[in-house]
């Protein structure tokens, strides 16, 4: 098992190793004049160029990733090029926010996607064909869109959550959880109806299994053998496609923070990256490859637990 | 299945129709943009700012007084038509190299999968963003670049296909036929892809659409151009003033999304050719009727008797296909009863219509099954299942896939004993290891902490043996329980049959094809023919003097495989049929 870990870890390392490298070029590639960007029109050639070889940007694409490898692997990302905070500050200090969102939402989904989804998957009829029209909306529909609705009913018609910023945890809990609560939803809707599916489809093959006609031949009754046997064996697949959907809800909560003003990870990206402030963008790039090996590690594991034989591999 | 036919099926499904026809009426009417909208886009006039709906402009105008008609079929040219780009970038990356990969494997599979795995492991959005930055706000740019992002769908869904389809007899068969793998792969393999990938155009379209809107409604997209996803920033942007602008271009979203993967939901069923559809018909299962008597002469025997049994299945269409017409068999304490036939006999269903677990759809329409004298046919599942595990048991065929993967062999073994018997963890221990003592399983302590896939199908097959006798039952309902193991598991196997038989009066109903099994271990026979019993008798009786012809014929099967074998030998006749 440890020896599992330490080589996924090592795979994701390596990974995160030719992603900044991949990134670093590609950034580095439309040769943006930071330094006139940062002094304005009106400043002189030579103090551009001082501002520029300030900033490592005279040296060679090359040595200047290097540089900030050698940096980053000290844990030190930069400092950004428009506002001059330190980088891991400014993303730390907007870590929560987004950390809250995509807690939230594994939260809701995991709960919600079960329930609708073995409900569904036992009950057939009525029940399976409104999971599935769930399914369908939660898919179809993009999910700003299904945010702006939200917003319309909840935070403009009916007033119950404010329609825009973030209160901290640690200020206020009855204030975060009235500002998360709708970002949260808006997220939880699409990736409800993912995992709901597919906890469907997972349910409904297990209770085809043979070993289910022979626990109901032991006598065992039908609740005990749903919750204890066909629920462990669909969890593994269910939990592959909770740890896809991870990775398009850092899309979403690109647009759903924009949405809301949440000053997390989402919108802090926007602002960056139509700036060009490289040493941020590279942060906010590494922060979303770990993130996700990570998540697809967690994901691994618990599989292995629910799933003896995929303990092997 | 023909194409001509699957498009049938689509349209006539009512959701497939309606989304192809939504579909149409909205790429039609946004190709037709010019002659509809009565106005430029990108006219306004300040005055009419926020004009609700007029003559002249059905929809109203936005908040800087444009007609909102013309920037949804406007809008609708640059978001489809971006949508378009993408899609078509992703096809032309992911289907060729997922034929290749698939088809070929080796290498190239392996650095294909690792660039996938690389790309899905970036979120689009962000990378779309960190694109803007660094390409330009160019949105066909931004639409290639989604193209390639959302290609890993179509190579994963193409390359899995065609890695299972390789593996295929009748490819093998074109192979050696000496066909080019450019032919296999035209004729053999894209018929197979063709309509997956059907399904994942219309939802990966819908995916580009939901993408390039989100883009738009950033503002990171074309500019001024009108677009659905710049038309609902501005419409939030007036979201306290005007709500009623997100009306518009966000049904034509929506709408345009969902109609996208309805449409792909039905050409998925019609590609799976509809396979019947469980009854959904709630309504109370019928009693079964009464046998008719004419056949229940003979005296019905104490622990199992069932007379005049048929089993049908609901059809789709709402009417039932009986599979078993009228059983009669009996099985008293202390014998084992072979039900013999070949497959599709109806043996199985009998069996399972004993325990009361007919597969979904199928019941008992008539007839009577007593077990211990009490009538079970017809019983509600609450009392049924009360008989299982104490009084009924059952051991199945396939031991692997019986047992249930994520859970050890004690705590199997433990479940139904705490479950029935309500013992203790300890006590339920002690008696999981007391029973696989009894199926002569050599280590019962380490076998308990075991998980199925780590014991041999012998092993399996003792397990389950133990499980069905966990709760001391009296009727055994073994359904071909030696089939799947080597001949001399199986003899082993039959042993501890008898044994349990000898020592615990146990009645056991063998459903097998094989007579050697029969010639083994049973006392009394039925045969059974297209789901009827043709002929019942003692083993000796049965095997020695057949009467019915199609007893002759099974026999007859059997001896012909063995010719220089006479006279009959049953114990070693086992080994004679697989």
């Amino acid at each position: 098992m440890l020896n599992f870990i330490a080589r996924r870890i090592a795979a994701g390392a390596v990974l995160l190793v030719v992603i900044s490298f991949l990134s670093y070029l590609l950034l580095s590639v439309p040769h943006i004049d930071v330094g006139r960007q940062l002094l304005g029109e009106s400043a002189s050639q030579s103090a551009i160029d001082a501002k520029n070889a300030s900033l490592g940007l005279d040296e060679p694409v090359l040595r200047q990733y290097a540089n900030w490898f050698a940096h980053a692997v000290r844990g030190d990302l930069g400092t950004s090029w428009f506002t001059s905070e330190d980088v891991g500050q400014a993303v730390g200090n907007r870590l929560p926010v987004t950390a809250s969102l995509m807690l939230g939402v594994t939260a809701v989904t995991t709960v919600l996607a079960f329930l609708l989804g073995v409900w569904a998957g036992v009950r057939r009829g009525a029940a399976d064909r409104f999971v599935q029209v769930l399914g369908v909306v939660g898919y179809a529909l993009p999910g700003f869109l299904l945010t702006l609705v939200l917003v319309l009913v909840f935070a403009v018609r009916l007033r119950w959550f404010p329609a825009i910023g973030y209160t901290g945890f640690t200020d206020s809990p009855s204030g975060w959880l009235s500002t998360i609560t709708l970002p949260v939803l808006s997220l939880s809707v699409a990736s409800v109806a993912g995992v709901s599916q597919q906890v469907r489809g997972a349910v409904i093959d297990a209770l085809r299994q043979d070993y289910v006609r022979t626990l109901r031949a032991r006598g065992l009754p039908a609740s005990r053998i749903v919750f204890k046997h066909v629920l462990r064996n669909a969890s593994a697949p269910a939990l592959s496609v909770l740890g896809m959907q991870f990775v398009g809800l850092l899309g979403g909560a690109v647009l759903v923070e924009q949405i809301f003003g949440l000053p997390g990870i989402g919108s802090m990206t926007v602002t960056y990256t139509a700036r060009g402030d490289i040493p941020v963008i590279m942060a906010l790039v590494m922060l979303t490859v770990v993130g996700v090996v990570l998540i697809n590690l967690l994901v691994d594991i618990l599989i292995g637990w629910l799933n003896p034989k995929a303990r092997v591999a | 299945m023909s194409t001509g036919r699957t498009l049938r099926r689509v349209l006539r499904n009512p959701l497939g129709g309606l989304s192809a026809a939504l579909l149409l009426l909205i790429v039609a009417a946004v190709l037709l943009a010019p002659v509809i909208a009565s106005q430029d886009p990108g006219a306004s006039s300040l005055s009419e700012a926020f004009a609700g709906p007029s003559g002249d402009h059905p929809l109203g105008m936005d908040s800087a007084g444009r007609d909102i008609l013309a920037r949804i079929l406007y809008g609708g040219r640059t978001t489809l038509g971006g949508a378009l780009l993408a899609l078509a970038i992703a096809l032309a990356l992911g289907v060729p190299t997922g034929l290749v990969a698939g088809y070929r494997g080796g290498r190239f599979d392996s650095a294909a999968n690792w660039t996938v795995n690389l790309v899905m492991a970036l979120p689009a959005m962000v990378v779309l963003l960190a694109s803007r930055a660094i390409l330009g706000p160019d949105v066909h740019v931004l639409m290639i670049v989604l193209g390639v992002l959302v290609a890993p769908s179509f190579f994963r869904l193409v390359r899995g296909i065609v890695a299972n389809v390789r593996g295929e007899l009748y490819v093998d068969a074109a192979k050696v036929s000496g066909l080019s793998d450019t032919r296999i792969i035209a004729r053999h393999v894209l018929t197979v892809v063709r309509g997956p990938i059907i399904i994942q155009v219309a939802l990966v379209a819908g995916i580009a659409i939901a993408l390039q809107a989100g883009l738009e409604f950033l503002g990171v997209g074309s500019g001024s151009t009108a677009t659905w996803g710049a038309m609902l920033n501005e419409a939030f942007q007036n979201i306290q003033r005007a709500p009623r602008l997100i009306l518009w271009p966000g049904l034509a979203l929506g709408l345009t999304n969902c109609a996208l993967v309805l449409l792909a939901g039905a050409v998925r069923d019609a590609l799976e050719d509809q396979t019947p559809r469980p009854a959904r018909r709630r309504r109370a299962r019928p009693a079964p009727e009464p046998a008719e008597s004419a056949d229940s002469a003979a005296p019905r025997a104490a622990l199992l008797s069932v007379r005049g049994l048929t089993v049908a299945y609901a059809r789709p269409d709402g009417t039932d296909k009986e599979v078993v017409h009228g059983v009669d068999l009996d099985v008293r304490p202390g014998e084992i009863l072979g039900l013999v036939g070949e497959s599709g006999s109806g043996k199985t269903q009998t069996a399972f219509s004993v325990l009361g677990l007919l597969p979904e759809g199928g019941r008992v329409t008539r007839g009577s099954i007593t077990v211990n004298g009490r009538e079970t046919a017809g019983l509600r599942e609450r009392d049924h299942r009360a008989l299982r595990g104490r009084t009924l048991a059952y051991v199945p065929q396939e031991p692997m896939s019986n047992l249930d993967p994520a859970f050890t062999i004690g705590s199997q073994l433990m479940e139904p004993v705490r479950h029935h018997l309500g013992l203790g963890r300890k006590e339920a221990a002690d008696k999981a290891r007391e029973l696989l003592h009894l199926v002569e399983i050599p280590d019962p302590d380490r076998t308990l902490r075991l998980y199925p896939h780590e014991i041999s199908g012998g092993m399996a097959q003792r397990v389950l043996i133990a499980g069905a006798m966990s709760c001391d039952p009296e009727l055994l309902i073994a359904d071909e329980p030696t089939t799947a193991l080597d001949v001399r598991v199986q003899a082993e196997v039959l042993d501890l049959l008898r044994r349990l038989r000898d020592e615990r009066g146990l009645g056991v109903l063998l459903v097998t094809h094989n007579l050697g099994v029969v010639a083994d271990v049973c006392d009394r026979v039925a045969v059974m023919n297209a789901g009827r019993i043709v002929e019942t008798g003692t083993t000796e009786q049965i095997l020695g003097s057949p009467r019915d012809p199609y007893t002759r014929t099974l026999l007859a099967a059997v001896l012909d495989d063995a010719p220089a074998r006479a006279p009959w030998q049953p114990r070693e006749a086992r080994t004679v049929t697989a």
